[in-house]
């Protein structure tokens, strides 16, 4: 389908992208990848009559290490993510999740930074950076920049702690080298999103679990940190069945969504089977 | 004259690489949307988003002031030559169908249904004025559940009265083909087995790669419309009938068509308005479905409730077979909505001698999207159904399901057989299919490993299905279509024109839109003919070119219009005789042809046909008083319809803790009889089984209790692709038809038709330990694991015991 029409700018610097957003205000749109924006726009379902076009500022792409944090920007492409050794490296439960999403073609458009700030809740980007702590920087007006820990970052559904007038520059990810990680999705074909999805990542050594982060997708508006699990995995020996028993309660106080794939309850129970079969694998049983 | 002995290789059975696909996946193709005429305009379409509301009023005046804004249409605007949709086979004499005009009066009956045009310079002017008109509805209830709807709650079209539509029923008794159904049935219950099933079809949506698209150029003495159709010929012959255009007036073309499976044998509201509109304004007139569009208001498939009795006894032998049917027609009865399920009530039996045989179809109306043909209609649910239940009674006996099948299936040798439905199959070996089958498969290993799986409580448990098929196709005999009260023939038209330079031209009367007649008919030329595969050029899909046929769909294009091809050119051959005769100066009789050439008995002597084609063309030296042509034409009726069969075997792999489903091998061995191009051949039954599977696993077009369509995109309405399908392993037995001279059999539904129950079957077969008996479909990982769930809490007697505990 044909979008309304709309202004078009594609700025070379942040300062100006936030100069033309306060500007247009209400009326305008930061198109990233595009990969949501653009159905969004075809289908009608919004007609903003301003899009701002991150796609020339340089500065947002690119990952890089500064000390115990590896930095990501904002428009580094999804397959850029999934392919970049540092994050193999120091986050490798971000490049796993980032593999799953959709298909090489909407990978190499789509960004990091868009997904995140898209939040959409069946999205496959925000719990493994929830699970990992990240931080995310937001450029805001007369060059004010503040960091937003992940906790606070995801609001609601499609809704993060970017304010109408900021931009999301980049995302810290605290360095969790040596530690194994894994992303269970389950989907019914391959090109989806979560039904469910766990993400964990485990320090094991000499068979017990010293350390988790797990976080779950779609079981809830937003990505949720499974702290309970984390606590209860805490020192359990890296077998099937003592996983099994930590993870047990995973799905307790989770608010998850009923649709054709399936219910609410269905869901709570591919959540505790999802996340033992995660952290097993990213303990590496 | 030079004697060539190097004659060519048989074309007939050669894996030729298929012609069109150059221009097909470089984009150097035209599609309808590719069609730029000079001064064109564009439709946009505003659509009802109520499933059943009455239109107060619609307020077009912002929209026809927007910029760029020719005109906006409502149904208040049409008079008499905007035509009607036609019901091209009321199936029974006192059907009720409701008017389907191209835009409603007062009251739209479907979300998607069309109740506003805007014709603009662009179209995306035409879009944007689209928005701008305002209508308002008075909500109606809306009969939206088959179920609820056949029982009359609410009327999908009230003035109707009833949302019945018609009651189609075939007894063998009455029909003299076998017994009584009741007395097989109640000597059964006293002392045999009786399967009772309710089992549910889902609702499907075609799919196809291309959207819907129309062009209507008005101007000069023909008005051509090119359309993404299957049927140019029908589409033709729809619009002639309807709208007072003489049939002489109308040039149909459909130009490259990127798929239909059914999808685009309609005739289409779409199409109409187009139509109309261009005639109003004497300019060319563009219109190109979204996807969303496509989703909502092209025509879906399947949507039936299958109650099914299955007599037998104790030993398994089948002694009857009850089947009664409610097939859902959405809001109006399409060309052959109607007809659909009643060309499966012959396929019921399938390859079974049943003894006694009822089969009775209500079909309904409801608000929803209408409902007609798709890859296999009505076959697929049939055969759905008899080889469901015909692994339910082997569980049933604790039988070996094909130890029972081959108790009741219809011996190689017993070839001609006439069915229980009144049919005679030609010919089949269902014997040999089954055991190469089941060799290729390696039966006896999964069936071991599945053994081992299940005494190790394995929570990934393995199952094998098995769905023995047949179908008939090739459609149609025309006397069978008349005996059935469909509104045409079945027939197939083609012509041969033999070019001045050597080169052959063929024109048929089928219209592909995917499947590769180019080349397929090409290399039936070719050997039929003697000449280079290279030189026989496909024309098709364009009424002008064109003149004459009945256009694809029903596996019929290669059994009835190649049969028709194959005539024709024969003919070609019987008019070059005395030609080449002549030349050669010898006697008609001493006249042999082969491999292309025209040779003496007894001598060396010999012309090739391009070298008579030449010479007919010149005329210059041609027996006293002949006609200077040998070009030819030919229109075949079928006297049977065609039966291809095979077996297919699937194993899959269902993880009992989330009820997630792995393929883990699909084996088939089909007969479709001779093989033209192994390729194609195996290109339809890849697809097939696709969409086959699709059926079984993914799909399924959802309403939601206000009558909007759910799974209205490709988010939601899951369609396969290669990343979510294995590698099949297919393979070919071959029993040539004994109906047409090449011995072939359609394929083109067959891999559709065989896979659902195949992929059905072998879920249940892993899960049926846990008591579980049926799971409806698409068997999605969240409805395997319920009923593993619900099965497991029935055998402990608690309610509560998941996989997980
Ligand atoms: C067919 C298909 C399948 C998909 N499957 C999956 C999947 O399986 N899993 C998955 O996780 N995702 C999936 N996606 C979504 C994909 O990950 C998108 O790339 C992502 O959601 C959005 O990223 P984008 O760069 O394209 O953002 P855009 O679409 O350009 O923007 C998305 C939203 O974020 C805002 N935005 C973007 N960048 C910034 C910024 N720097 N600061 C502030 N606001 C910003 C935009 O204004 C917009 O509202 C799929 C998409 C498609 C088309």
């Amino acid at each position: 389908m044909i979008p309304a029409a709309f202004d078009y700018a594609a700025p070379a610097t942040v300062e100006e992208a936030l100069a033309l957003l306060a500007e247009h205000g209400d009326d305008a749109k930061i198109i990233a990848g595009g990969q949501s924006l653009l159905p969004v726009l075809r289908l009608r379902l919004n007609a903003p009559e301003f899009v701002i076009d991150l796609g020339k500022i340089d500065r947002l792409r690119g990952v890089r290490e500064d000390g115990d944090a590896l930095v990501i920007g904002a428009m580094t492409t999804h397959s850029a993510v999934a392919n970049d050794p540092l994050v193999a490296q120091h986050a490798a439960l971000i490049s796993k999740a980032v593999a799953t999403v959709a298909d090489a073609q909407v990978r190499n458009r789509g960004t990091f930074g868009g997904a995140l700030a898209h939040a959409d809740p069946a999205g496959d980007v925000g719990a493994p950076a929830l699970a990992l702590g990240a931080e995310f920087v937001i450029a805001g007006q007369g060059g004010a920049t503040r960091t937003v820990d992940a906790a606070d970052f995801f609001v609601d559904l499609f809704e993060t702690a970017i304010g109408e007038d900021e931009l999301l520059t980049e995302i810290r990810v605290p360095k969790h080298t040596g530690w194994g990680a894994h992303y269970e999705k389950f989907v019914r074909i391959a090109q989806q999103w979560s039904i469910v999805a766990v993400a964990a990542a485990v320090k094991a050594e000499g068979g017990t679990i010293s350390e988790a982060r797990v976080a779950l997708t779609n079981m809830g508006s937003t990505p949720l940190r499974a702290t309970a699990v984390e606590q209860a995995l805490q020192g359990k020996p890296a077998t099937e069945d003592a996983i099994r028993e930590a993870v047990g309660a995973v799905a307790d106080g989770t608010n998850p969504p009923t649709d054709l794939n399936g219910d609410a309850d269905y869901r709570k129970h591919l959540a505790q089977v999802l996340t033992r079969r995660a952290v097993l694998t990213a303990a590496g049983g | 004259m030079t004697v060539t002995d190097d004659r060519p290789a048989a074309e007939i059975g050669k894996d030729r690489r298929r012609k069109e696909d150059r221009r097909l996946i470089t984009g150097s193709s035209r599609y309808t949307d590719n069609i730029v005429l000079p001064g064109m305009l564009h439709l946009a379409m505003v659509r009802s988003p109520f499933a059943h509301a009455k239109i107060t009023a619609i307020d077009t005046s912002e929209a026809k002031q927007a910029s760029n804004v020719v005109a906006v249409y409502t149904a208040a605007d049409l008079d008499e030559s905007a035509g009607v949709l036609i019901n091209a086979w009321p199936i029974t004499p006192d059907q009720k169908a409701p008017v389907h005009a191209p835009l409603p009066a007062d009251r739209v009956s479907f979300a998607g249904e069309i109740v506003a045009v805007v014709v603009a310079r662009s179209a995306a002017a035409a879009r944007d004025a689209a928005e701008m008109v305002d209508v308002d509805y008075d909500e109606l209830p809306a009969a939206l559940d088959l179920k609820d709807a056949v029982a009359d709650k609410v009327l999908a079209h009230p003035d109707l009265g009833t949302n019945k539509s018609a009651l189609w029923i075939f007894d063998s008794k009455e029909a003299g083909t076998g017994g009584d159904v009741e007395e097989a049935i109640s000597a059964a219950r006293s002392d045999g087995v009786v399967i009772e099933r309710e089992f549910r079809q889902n609702r499907l949506i075609p799919a196809f790669m291309e959207p819907r698209s129309v062009v209507v150029d008005p101007t000069g003495e023909q008005l051509t419309m090119w359309s993404a159709t299957q049927v140019p010929h029908i589409v033709r012959f729809a619009l002639a009938a309807t709208t007072g255009v003489p049939e002489s007036k109308i040039r149909v073309i459909a130009p490259d068509v990127g798929g239909g499976f059914g999808g685009k044998l309609q005739v289409t509201p779409e199409e109409w308005l187009a139509w109309w509109i261009a005639r109003q304004l004497h300019k060319p007139v563009k219109f190109t479905e979204t996807r969303s569009e496509s989703m909502m208001a092209a025509h879906h498939g399947r949507d039936q409730w299958q109650k099914l009795t299955l007599a037998a006894t104790k030993e398994g032998k089948v002694t009857g077979l009850k089947v009664e049917l409610t097939a859902d027609l959405g809001s109006y009865v399409a060309i052959v909505g109607g007809g659909v399920p009643v060309l499966g009530a012959f396929m019921y039996n399938a390859i079974y001698k049943i003894p006694a045989y009822h089969f009775a179809c209500q079909t309904v109306l409801t608000n929803k999207t209408w409902t007609d043909a798709y890859r296999g209609a009505g076959r697929p649910e049939a055969t759905f159904a008899i080889e469901r239940l015909m692994s339910d009674l082997a569980d049933e006996l604790g039988m070996d399901p094909f130890e029972l099948r081959e108790k009741n299936w219809i011996k190689h040798e017993e070839f001609p057989f006439t069915t229980v439905a009144g049919l005679e199959y030609d010919s089949g070996n269902y014997e040999a299919a089954t055991a190469s089958a089941k060799e290729f498969f390696g039966y006896d290993e999964l069936r071991a490993e599945q053994a081992r799986r299940r005494d190790s409580r394995d929570p990934v448990q393995l199952g094998i299905g098995i769905s023995t098929f047949t179908e008939m196709c090739g459609l149609a005999p025309s006397r069978v279509l008349g005996s059935l009260d469909y509104g045409a023939g079945g027939w197939e038209h083609a012509s041969v024109r033999m070019l001045a330079t050597g080169k052959v031209e063929v024109v048929t009367g089928t219209s592909a839109h995917g499947q590769g007649h180019e080349t397929a008919f090409s290399q039936i030329i070719a050997d039929r003919l003697g000449v280079p595969f290279e030189d026989v050029e496909v024309l098709h899909g364009d009424t002008q070119v064109s003149v004459k046929g009945l256009d694809t769909y029903g596996s019929r294009s290669l059994v009835v219009g190649g049969e028709a091809l194959v005539r024709a050119a024969d003919k070609v051959v019987e008019k070059a005789k005395p030609v080449a005769a002549h030349l050669l100066e010898a006697s008609v009789d001493d006249i042999e042809f082969s491999a292309g050439r025209f040779g003496v008995k007894g001598t060396d002597a010999g012309l090739s046909i391009q070298e008579v084609a030449g010479a007919v063309f010149s005329a210059h030296n041609l027996p006293d008083g002949m006609e200077p042509s040998i070009d030819a034409e030919a229109t075949f009726d079928p006297i049977n319809f065609n039966y291809p069969h095979g077996t297919h075997l699937c194993a899959v792999e269902v993880d009992t803790e989330t009820g997630q489903i792995k393929m883990r091998k699909y084996t088939c061995v089909d007969d479709v009889g001779n093989i033209i191009n192994p390729l194609i051949v195996e290109g339809q039954v890849h697809g097939g089984l696709a969409q086959g599977i699709a059926q079984a696993l993914f799909e399924d077009a959802v309403f939601d209790e206000r009558g909007t369509l759910v799974s209205g995109s490709f988010v939601d309405y899951l369609v396969p692709s290669a990343a979510d399908l294995i590698s099949f392993d297919a393979h070919h037995a071959s029993t040539p038809a004994t109906t047409n001279t090449l011995g072939t059999k359609g394929v083109g539904e067959a891999g559709t038709i065989a896979s659902t129950p195949a992929v059905v079957n072998a879920v249940l077969d892993a899960v049926r330990q846990f008591g579980v008996k049926d799971i409806v479909m698409p068997c999605s990982p969240a409805r395997v694991y319920a009923a593993i769930a619900a099965g497991r809490a029935v055998d402990t007697g608690s309610a509560s015991e998941g996989a997980d505990q």
